[in-house]
């Protein structure tokens, strides 16, 4: 009993802060500049509660949350692969990291223009900034897991001759699998944040809702901004917890991580 | 004259400098036979494990020759080195899998070396559920699995308790004696050399030479009351002292 609302209170307790200083800081505004942070529950008595509002923002869900899944599965393909590769080749890792870092580090803003002259303002382009964005921490932390095997281990593979095959997919795979899922986790997260932004700069299309945060600003409806704000964080949660599920269920039996 | 027996494994003249200009071993020479139970002690950092590494190929001496078949070596690590993933049948199935041996005849070899070292009931045990001395125990039933008629032991019993160690040691006498391989262990423990030991080998310290040997003259099956009994603590006494001298 006691264990169970020890896991369930703090939580609690953050959500209602937030929502305290929220409405603390609504109520503060001039009632002339109110409407820029409208209370929380005028988000449903104003957003939600008005069905062609729920309709925009439900089409848009799923339409950013097509796009945030595509972007994600080439960023894992890719990930994956290139993570392998650069645990075979060493080279390889040596001569990729400056590149992601460099992926990494360069404003997607600064290259938007380059893309739309190579791939559009279509789906393309968005996808590409997601995968761009949620790319990045599949194949560092799949390599982590990858070499993190104890050297011992790799000796017992050296004794019973195993090819560098059979070492990779009976030691060194399965010992990286709790990294990839940390992995998973956050480009999932990220991969929402990505496809967001693409529909923010390649406007072109059915809006998602990076499309209408914009479009909500710009006719001043920011309780449905609002309501769209948390929408799209609910998007980012579910994959979120989606993957951190999976790979407890898979890890939890033998990783000491699963208590 | 008894009929020459090629031994199981042979040192000769073996030296070891690692490219840092470190000389582990020096001029080491010595054979390991089928029933002989070879230890080698020495202070820390004496090379002891480099000549293990070396009589398994994965370390190739600077000079020397070693003699011996690696189509089929025991090599127990100094951790348990079993497979988180994998369960204990899991993890001794591993090496049924590196050896391809049909998965028909898996299950009764992997129950025969659960069995032999008093693991039976704990098979879909993850490591993580097993204590120290259990996951040596199934570390050493996986690398009995394959028979194999020269096994090396690198400081296996080091992170257990005393008692621990020393049922440990009373079960790889009894495999000793069941299995019938040759046996060439490494330690710093005198009491855990002489009781498994028919022969106790003493290193020098760094470059590692073999300075002295003694020969354990107890019969096979050994008590667990041997420890105690004045003729063994007069030879762990003279063990003792020689790894005094090689110290200095």
């Amino acid at each position: 009993m006691g264990g169970r609302w020890k896991t369930v209170i703090p939580p609690m307790i953050s959500v209602f802060v937030l929502l305290g200083v929220w409405y603390g800081f609504s109520a503060r505004l001039k009632p002339s500049r109110q409407f820029l942070l409208p209370p929380p529950h005028s988000l449903f008595t104003k957003a939600f509660s008005n069905s062609r509002a729920r309709e925009e923002i439900l089409s848009s869900l799923i339409l950013t949350t097509e796009l945030a899944l595509v972007g994600l599965l080439i960023a894992v393909f890719l990930g994956v692969s290139l993570g392998l590769l650069m645990y075979r080749f060493g080279w390889l890792e040596r001569a990729s990291y400056p590149v992601l870092v460099a992926l990494q580090a360069v404003p997607i803003l600064a290259i938007s223009p380059l893309m739309t002259v190579a791939f559009g303002y279509g789906f393309g382009s968005k996808c590409i900034v997601c995968v761009v964005i949620s790319f990045f921490p599949i194949p560092t932390n799949l390599l982590l897991g990858l070499k993190s095997v104890e050297p011992s281990m790799h000796d017992l593979m050296t004794l019973h001759g195993a090819p560098w095959r059979t070492r990779i997919r009976k030691l060194a795979l399965p010992n990286a699998l709790p990294y990839l899922f940390t992995a998973f986790r956050i480009s999932a997260g990220l991969s929402v944040i990505g496809a967001i932004v693409g529909e923010q700069f390649f406007q072109q299309g059915k809006p998602g809702l990076g499309q209408r945060l914009i479009q909500y600003r710009v006719l001043l409806e920011y309780e449905r901004l609002y309501a769209t704000l948390l929408v799209s964080s609910l998007l980012g949660i579910s994959v979120y917890l989606f993957f951190t599920v999976l790979g407890k269920r898979l890890t939890y039996k033998w990783h000491a991580s699963a208590s | 004259m008894s009929l020459e027996v090629e031994p199981s494994l042979s040192f000769q003249n073996i030296s070891m400098e690692f490219p840092d200009g470190t000389k582990a071993i020096a001029d080491v020479s010595f054979d390991v036979s089928k029933g002989e139970f070879v230890t080698v002690v020495g202070p820390s950092g004496c090379g002891k494990s480099t000549l293990l590494r070396i009589a398994s190929g994965l370390l190739e001496q600077t000079s020397g020759t070693v003699k011996v078949d690696r189509s089929n070596i025991g090599y127990v690590f100094q951790d348990a080195t079993l497979f988180p993933w994998r369960t204990v049948r899991s993890n001794i199935e591993l090496f049924l899998e590196l050896h391809k041996i049909p998965k028909s005849d898996r299950a009764e070899i992997i129950q025969r070396s659960i069995d032999m070292v008093g693991l039976t009931g704990f098979e879909d045990y993850y490591p993580k559920a097993l204590s120290g001395g259990m996951r040596m125990r199934a570390s050493l039933a996986r690398t009995l699995t394959l028979k194999p008629p020269l096994l090396m032991f690198d400081e296996p019993f080091g992170a257990v308790d005393e008692i621990t160690r020393e049922y440990l040691n009373e079960e790889t006498l009894k495999l000793f004696s069941q299995e019938k391989f040759a046996g060439l262990f490494i330690t710093h423990s005198i009491s855990e050399a002489v009781f498994l030991s028919t022969r106790v080998l003493v290193m020098s310290a760094r470059p590692g030479r073999v300075i002295a040997s003694f020969d354990v003259p107890y019969a096979y099956p050994r008590d667990p009351s041997l420890r105690f009994e004045a003729s063994f603590a007069d030879l762990s006494g003279k063990i003792n002292e020689a790894l005094r001298s090689a110290h200095t």
